[in-house]
């Protein structure tokens, strides 16, 4: 789960890494609020999580309270990357002398942790790295061992900061660690990691992400993604594996590379598919009506495609399912054409439970190539 | 002959007398899988399904003489369940278990580097070599013994291109797992291929995300000499979003389908659109051989 900044800076200043002072408003009376109390110049930020805020208008500087209430009713409600802004950072403007990046990452190649740092920072990392690779300095983290003073300190100087800021930089370095470490991230990220005028060395934006196989050992913050859509929440609030796309056939199936290759075929086959969604290996009747109620729902799905492959799956209990799902929908069941295609463990027993049913809305299509052809063509016929 | 596991195999299945544990044990019984013991903690003396569990994978091996491990162990046990066994000096570790925090992986996986065991997974569904062993859950009476090798990130894709190639069989089949960081590599696969004497050519599944497939394609330019066809889940997929494997996601540009493709077909490798152009071209390249 990727954090929001100031939920990134708030665990960044629990592990002792200096962040800006500030506060969180929803409301441009709140935001104003917060300006009076933190005194002086500030600066209102967009809290969404997508990059490229500042050239999309989402942080504004402000002398005031007057002008950061402004400032937050621009910046409410704006769409940034097609993410809504529920809520904007207001805090205390610090005017960057100099700006520096650094980053912890999981490198997948390697099979180890990654430490990034700069002593340009500021630019998107993308673009430094093409523009400028030298700049960037990469170090392994050996997982056993971790970021201590001495890995810290090495990095910032490998990265060529200057000599003044480097015993502060590692500490914050290290903090950092203590953030992926301490948190079970995956990604940790300041950019920038800025001196200011006075010589004090603070991260002005923070991005973290963290991995949900360990929201288990943590207390983490509530998942309130703004701008998510209803149908992606409504199928997570029922734990399906489901991500919405911009087509018209929707995809059932199991197993994350057979769906999505199921999404490939239908692209092959001349249609859009709508959904991505996983229903896994046990595909009980609940894990499928609750998958069809979330499809049929999306007003885009002209058609629906159940693409199985029985491994461990039985496809009698998946044709059980969707017989199950049908009647458990009832009418709406039968508002648009599904195709099914089961192949593997139990095809046939599967296939048969399905004739028997003889449900208007259910055809079978024995091959995945055909199943997708004929969703596609179902789909296109009714759009 | 086969890779990473063959008839002589001989497997402990760690996590035996929980449910799922217990269930993929008899399916791999069946399958003529030598599982030879169990373990569970604090469990050692039962008799369960007719093996005998024991309370540490060292204890299992000094009895039965294991060399394979099979973990079925809830995520957040899965970290001590592998550390045990690479302590034991277990030849093969293979981890099921999906869901396991990425630090806990890059723990084990780390100090696997520096043992004798090799990993595969997690988040994966093992290994089969038809007719002779399979340490896992892949379904066992999909093909027979064959001479096409697969490897593989994903599981439901091993099956589909299995059953497309059903009459020609397979010597090995490999799902290495669909997580950010796993132990066996397309790479590791690809090369104990080439080694192997009872492989002829080989099909490679790979999907979006990360650039293990870019990675293959550099070494099998240099290192493969048998037939290579490869497909690429995710053409579709859009960016940003996380299609069910945790590896499974575009960042920006990197990680397309497209982007792997086209590194694959550089280096000669035949690229399916499809699983059954896939296999298509798979027929194809054994009919000109």
């Amino acid at each position: 789960m990727d954090l929001f900044e100031h939920q990134a800076k708030e665990l960044f200043a629990r592990y002792g890494v200096p962040v800006p002072e500030g506060a969180v408003a929803a409301t441009p009376e709140e935001a104003r609020a917060i300006a009076a109390e933190l005194a002086g110049p500030v600066v209102v930020k967009a809290q969404v999580k997508t990059g490229g805020r500042g050239k999309a208008g989402g942080i504004k500087p402000a002398p005031g309270p007057a002008a950061a209430e402004d400032a937050a009713r621009t910046i409410l409600g704006m769409d940034i990357k097609g993410h809504l802004t529920r809520r904007v950072l207001v805090e205390v403007a610090n005017v960057p002398a100099e700006e520096y990046y650094a980053a912890f990452l999981v490198d997948r190649a390697a099979g180890s942790f990654l430490a990034m740092c700069s002593a340009s920072g500021g630019m998107e990392i993308e673009e430094l790295a093409a523009t400028d690779p030298g700049a960037l300095v990469k170090v392994p983290i050996d997982p056993l061992r971790g970021v201590d003073h001495e890995t810290a300190a090495f990095i910032v100087t490998e990265a060529g900061l200057p000599a003044d800021v480097a015993g502060e930089a590692a500490d914050i370095l290290v903090g950092l660690w203590k953030v992926m470490a301490g948190e079970d991230a995956v990604l940790v990220e300041v950019n920038p990691l800025a001196r200011t005028a006075d010589g004090r060395v603070l991260a002005l934006d923070g991005k973290v992400t963290l991995d949900e196989n360990a929201d288990y050992r943590h207390e983490r913050p509530a998942d309130d993604t703004v701008g998510g859509d209803d149908l992606e929440s409504r199928a997570k609030a029922k734990g399906l594996n489901y991500v919405k796309l911009d087509g018209s056939v929707g995809v059932i199936g199991n197993g994350a590379g057979l769906v999505m290759s199921t999404l490939d075929v239908v692209a092959q086959a001349g249609a859009k598919p709508a959904n991505f969604l996983d229903i896994g290996g046990g595909a009980s009747a609940q894990v499928m009506a609750d998958g069809l109620g979330v499809i049929l729902s999306d007003p885009d799905v002209k058609s629906v495609l159940v693409n199985v492959f029985g491994g461990i799956t039985a496809c009698d209990a998946v044709a059980d399912g969707i017989v199950a799902a049908l009647a458990t929908l009832g009418e709406q069941g039968a508002t648009h054409p599904i195709v099914v295609r089961l192949d593997g463990n139990n095809a046939e027993a599967g296939r048969r439970i399905l004739d028997q049913a003889a449900h208007p809305a259910v055809r079978q299509v024995p091959t995945m190539d055909g199943a997708a052809e004929e969703a596609a063509r179902l789909a296109n016929a009714a759009a | 002959m086969s890779i990473f596991l063959s008839k002589d195999s001989r497997v402990v299945v760690q996590g035996m007398t929980g449910a799922e544990g217990g269930r993929h044990t008899a399916r791999m019984v069946t399958a003529g899988t030598n599982v030879v013991a169990g373990v569970t903690p604090g469990k050692g003396g039962q008799v369960h399904q007719g093996i005998p569990v024991f309370s540490s994978v060292a204890e299992a091996m000094d009895s039965t003489g294991a060399d394979v491990s099979v973990v079925f162990v809830p995520p957040r046990f899965t970290k001590g369940a592998v550390l045990e066994a690479v302590d034991a000096g277990i030849g093969l570790c293979v981890v099921i278990t999906e869901g396991v925090p990425v630090h806990d992986s890059l723990e084990f996986l780390t100090l696997a580097k520096q043992s004798t065991t090799r990993i595969i997974g997690p988040n994966c569904p093992g290994l089969i070599s038809p007719g002779a062993s399979n340490a896992g859950i892949i379904p066992a009476d999909i093909t027979a013994p064959g001479r096409i090798g697969l490897v593989s990130k994903s599981g439901t894709l091993t099956y589909q291109l299995m059953y497309e190639l059903r009459d020609i069989g397979f010597s090995t089949a490999v799902g290495i797992g669909g997580d950010p960081v796993i132990g066996t590599t397309h790479i590791d696969c690809l090369k104990a291929f080439q080694d192997d004497p009872d492989t002829d050519a080989i099909v490679m599944i790979g999907e979006i995300g990360g650039d293990a497939e870019e990675r293959a394609a550099a070494y099998i330019e240099q290192h493969v000499t048998k037939p290579v066809v490869a497909y690429v889940a995710g053409f579709t997929a859009p960016e940003g979003k996380t299609m069910g494997h945790a590896g499974a996601i575009i960042s920006g540009s990197a990680g397309t389908a497209q982007a792997k493709k086209e590194a694959l077909e550089k280096v000669g490798v035949s690229v399916g659109r499809t699983p059954s152009e896939t296999a298509r071209l798979m027929r194809t390249l054994l009919e000109a051989a």
